[in-house]
């Protein structure tokens, strides 16, 4: 099993999500947002939160327009599994992998604090190690992300159950209070918090090894 | 030729910037102003000299990169 974690300029959770990989079992590589493709093998892509390209023009897009995007999309279209948490969830939906958008919170706050949020659905890779309801705490540390969607958009989400997780209450103006989606394969996953920052109880929280570890076993059936 | 990009938050879409900005003009005592939506400027120094060409290229560069059209309507002026 191989995880390939990119790295941008800016980006400050990469090694985290590579802790978080290699707990799980992945040997884990670390990719230059200027390289042109993945290495040979890779079964998930994780997209690391942190401040690419300094947050300048709009969050993640410069970095959607990185060199490495084009195979990022070429392994979500073959099925292969994405991660993005935070700046990665933001960069997703800048390169259209996933629907919506990320804008400034509503109280305009950058809110940096473990939050408890409550799993939407349990059918997918990501979050198949959880119950559907369950409430699980992750921190989160962001200024935009106040998730936004056209209504249609929205109705998908909902009717495909698309929505993954959601704050158990009301933190940034999120539309539905919407946390974290999946795309319509189900195999792209966009999180605002940070499950790899709540993946050892050294760090304080462990409610997000279940991510991964199911994610690893996802690797070995798929 | 130099083109000027205005970009907008689309009508509907929460601009709390801009309402953090209404209400400082408020307590201020500005009052009468309703609304405040707050956009960006860029502008793009162009090699290219033919104003339609200029126009249609920094249009593509509005949907490709400049501005996002989920959330963000953009207007070009060239000057």
């Amino acid at each position: 099993m191989k995880a390939a974690v990119i790295v941008f300029p800016g980006s400050n959770c990469d090694r985290d999500l590579a802790v978080a990989y290699r707990n799980a079992g992945f040997s884990v590589e670390m990719v230059w947002h200027k390289d042109t493709a993945l290495p040979s093998g890779v079964d998930v892509v994780g997209i690391p939160g942190g401040f690419s390209f300094g947050d300048y023009l709009r969050c993640g897009a410069i970095a959607a327009r990185s060199p490495i995007v084009a195979s990022i999309a070429a392994h979500a279209e073959r099925g292969g599994y994405v991660l993005g948490v935070c700046n990665g969830f933001q960069v997703l939906v800048e390169t259209g992998l996933l629907p919506g958008a990320l804008v400034r919170n509503a109280g305009l706050k950058f809110i940096c604090k473990p939050v408890a949020l409550s799993v939407a659905t349990r059918l997918s890779a990501f979050t198949s190690g959880y119950d559907t309801g369950q409430t699980v705490t992750f921190p989160v540390a962001h200024h935009d992300g106040n998730y936004t969607a056209k209504p249609e958009t929205l109705d998908a989400l909902n009717g495909e159950d698309r929505v993954a997780f959601r704050y158990a209450e009301e933190l940034n103006g999120s539309v539905d209070r919407i946390a974290g989606i999946l795309s319509e394969n189900r195999r792209v996953m966009g999180l605002m918090p940070h499950p790899e920052r709540a993946a050892d109880a050294v760090l304080g929280g462990s409610d997000g090894a279940a991510m991964f570890q199911t994610l690893a076993e996802g690797c070995v059936t798929a | 030729m130099k083109a000027r990009v205005h970009i907008m938050l689309k009508n509907g879409v929460l601009d709390p910037q801009g309402e953090a900005v209404r209400h400082a003009l408020g307590t201020m005592g500005f009052d009468g102003v309703d609304g405040v939506r707050q956009g960006k400027v860029i502008e793009l120094e162009l090699a290219e000299t033919d104003a339609s060409k200029a126009e249609a290229e920094v249009t593509k560069m509005c949907e490709a990169l400049l501005a996002n059209t989920v959330i963000e309507r953009y207007e070009v002026e060239l000057i």
